[in-house]
């Protein structure tokens, strides 16, 4: 390996004492995780998969583990999928066609935006109770997937900004519809865009613990977030539970960077080369 | 396949205030090559879009044929355009750029693919197709544009600006190569450029647009020899004529105490005198002086000042007078065009 001028080893230090806090959270996770007893950062007691015997059975009257990891995969499977969908078609409209209202309706999801998904919760909670979609999967996806989409839209709409009127005039001399054109044309040019905003959707709904809180009661239908803090409500909290159950909950996220890091590091690093 | 005819009548488009066509008509004849020339922001594109169909028309009529076809959507027009940008779609291969038209179309894939190599070959990108557009050159991005275009055997064919992207060597070998194409298809076909040489080596008829509207619509030779007003006569032409507005007495054209002498059948009253830089010599009787003498290899162009205006003249390589030398301006009496106070050319 090729050894570092100093200034940027330098940097290195840095970069490394700003993320030690996060680093030594994570390694209390691992360590917690595995050993029964620790003190600081340092185990006492033995090594042992005893805190990992909510995989095999149910603890505490609670359902099986694999129940809401089951709903979440679907969770933030479905959400990502919706917000993709659903704004790039929005930010296709609203870069390519004129209509009336365009401007408006831009500013006011905008707007929306501006709500914290908390300052809304009651109104939301009264809306699915009315809609019948209270404590089920199908309403907090539908609430999750709509406080996405302002965002979604305005990335969106950034990245068909940047495609060429003229391409698109060449697809309808070759003799697209408007719908192939936006299909077979439109969206592979903005790939980087459905890539990154498909991650952050995936990922903002894997962490989402409030909405799955107050809108899901019954235990068949929790998230692995609401899961996860049940543990932690209880008189007596068994650390090594919560720190097992807390890796088990990031594995799947693990999982999807080392398989999809190849692309998103491509996103970040100035975009997929055509 | 042949081409079709193509009738433009009172054609016009406006964008909310902005008058891009004021009213255009036309009547391109089936297989002819026309271009449209003129200035930037003058209308060519946006003429060209209409026909293709992108362009709604604020009025008037489109006929391919006899079929009226400004309503139909560009898929049911049967018409191939190559844009100034290529518009080649990055993320398919050649191959699949210029199979594109003909995959919507549902046509059977063994058949795309013997037409796409056709149309490949004789365009000499065969060994360009599974390469991506970004992994080829401009030339070879512009012939692959022009695959794209007639791959689907199309009756009209619209070019915007199709070598204008291209490096000046490489452009006048693919006009000649377009324009070979073009005969050999048969296909009745618009060209948009600003560069007159261009239209002029290429089209059999010239189109020549100022702002909105069309201003002459004539073979090369007429449109250089006979131009309709005073736009089309400082257009055409490098270096450009030369135009003095002043008022014509009989037998003479008088700019303010100087007096030319004109041959008969020019106008009478305000109106314009013209005569091309390769019509004038220094060997006249019209006294003036030298104020700039540049070298442009093949001849010298010395520009000379008389009375209160500048008339540019084309001599051989030998004569390069100083400037500030007095010299007498002439100009051959056959070649000399006239034009009223409008600006509309008088006489033959
Ligand atoms: N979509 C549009 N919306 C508003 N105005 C437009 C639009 N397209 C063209 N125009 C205007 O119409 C006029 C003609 O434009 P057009 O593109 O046809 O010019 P052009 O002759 O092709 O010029 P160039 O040689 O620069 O390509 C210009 O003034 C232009 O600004
Ligand atoms: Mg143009």
């Amino acid at each position: 390996m090729p050894l570092l001028p100093p200034r940027w080893r330098l940097l290195l230090v840095a970069i490394a004492a700003l993320s030690l806090p996060i680093l030594s959270g994570l390694a209390w996770l691992l360590l917690t995780g595995w050993f029964d007893q620790v003190h600081g950062l340092v185990p006492t007691g033995r090594l042992g998969p005893d805190n990992w015997r909510f995989l095999w059975e149910a603890v505490g009257g609670r359902p099986s583990v694999w129940i809401p990891l089951r709903n979440s995969l679907i969770f933030s499977g479905v959400v990502a999928t919706v917000v993709v969908l659903a704004s790039s078609m929005a930010a296709y409209a609203i870069s390519r066609l004129s209509f009336p209202g365009r401007a408006a309706y831009l500013g006011l999801v905008l707007v929306l935006h501006a709500f914290p998904a908390v300052s809304l919760i009651i109104a939301i909670f009264f809306i699915l109770r009315r809609l019948g979609l209270f404590d089920t999967l199908t309403g907090v996806i539908l609430v999750k997937a709509s406080l996405e989409l302002p965002l979604g839209i305005w990335l969106m709409k950034g990245f068909f900004d940047y495609l060429s009127w003229e391409m698109e005039m060449a697809a309808l001399v070759d003799g697209v519809s408007r719908w192939t054109l936006f299909w077979r044309i439109a969206l592979p040019m903005v790939r980087p865009g459905l890539l990154a905003l498909g991650t952050f959707a995936l990922l903002s709904a894997w962490g989402e613990f409030i909405l799955p809180f107050t809108l899901i009661v019954s235990n068949q239908n929790w998230l692995m977030s609401a899961y996860l803090q049940t543990f932690l409500g209880e008189a007596f909290t068994d650390f090594g539970m919560v720190a097992a159950v807390g890796l088990f909950y990031a594995v799947p996220v693990i999982v999807l960077f080392l398989l999809g890091q190849r692309y998103l590091l491509n996103i970040y690093g100035g975009g997929v080369k055509g | 396949m042949k081409g079709i005819r193509v009738r433009l009548k009172g054609l016009a488009k406006h964008f909310g205030r902005v008058v891009a066509l004021r009213t255009l008509d036309l009547d391109v004849r089936a297989g002819e090559m026309v271009a449209f020339l003129g200035p930037s922001g003058c209308g060519k594109t946006t003429t060209l879009l209409m026909i293709a169909g992108i362009y709604q028309p604020t009025a008037g009529e489109i006929y391919f044929g006899e079929r009226r076809v400004e309503h139909l959507h560009p898929r049911d027009r049967d018409v191939g355009m190559v844009f100034q940008s290529y518009a080649l779609y990055p993320h398919l291969t050649i191959f699949d750029n210029i199979a594109f038209p003909l995959t919507l179309k549902k046509i059977a894939p063994a058949e795309v693919a013997r037409r796409v190599r056709q149309i490949a070959d004789l365009l000499g990108i065969a060994h360009t197709l599974d390469r991506r557009p970004g992994q080829v050159s401009g030339g070879q991005q512009q012939r692959a544009a022009l695959a794209r275009a007639l791959v689907k055997e199309p009756q009209v064919l619209l070019l915007d600006e199709p070598l204008s992207n291209l490096d000046a060597q490489i452009r006048v070998q693919a006009r000649g190569e377009i324009r070979r194409l073009q005969q050999e298809i048969g296909v009745t076909s618009i060209l948009v450029t600003h560069d007159q040489s261009e239209a002029l080596a290429m089209a059999d008829r010239v189109a020549v647009f100022s702002t909105g509207e069309l201003q002459q619509f004539a073979p090369p030779d007429e449109l250089y020899r006979r131009p309709a007003n005073t736009f089309v006569a400082r257009f055409v032409g490098y270096p450009p004529m030369n135009l003095l507005e002043g008022r014509y007495e009989p037998g003479a054209f008088v700019l303010d105490d100087l007096r030319i002498p004109v041959p008969p059948g020019h106008p009478a009253g305000r109106g314009w005198l013209g005569f091309r830089p390769e019509d004038a010599t220094l060997d006249g009787d019209v006294p003036g002086r030298v104020t700039v003498a540049e070298a442009l290899g093949r001849e010298n162009l010395v520009t000379l000042r008389i009375g209160p205006a500048e008339v540019k003249v084309l001599v051989p390589q030998g004569r390069r007078p100083a400037p500030g030398t007095p010299a007498r301006l002439g100009y051959r009496r056959e070649h000399v065009h006239f034009f009223d106070a409008s600006g509309r050319r008088v006489g033959a």
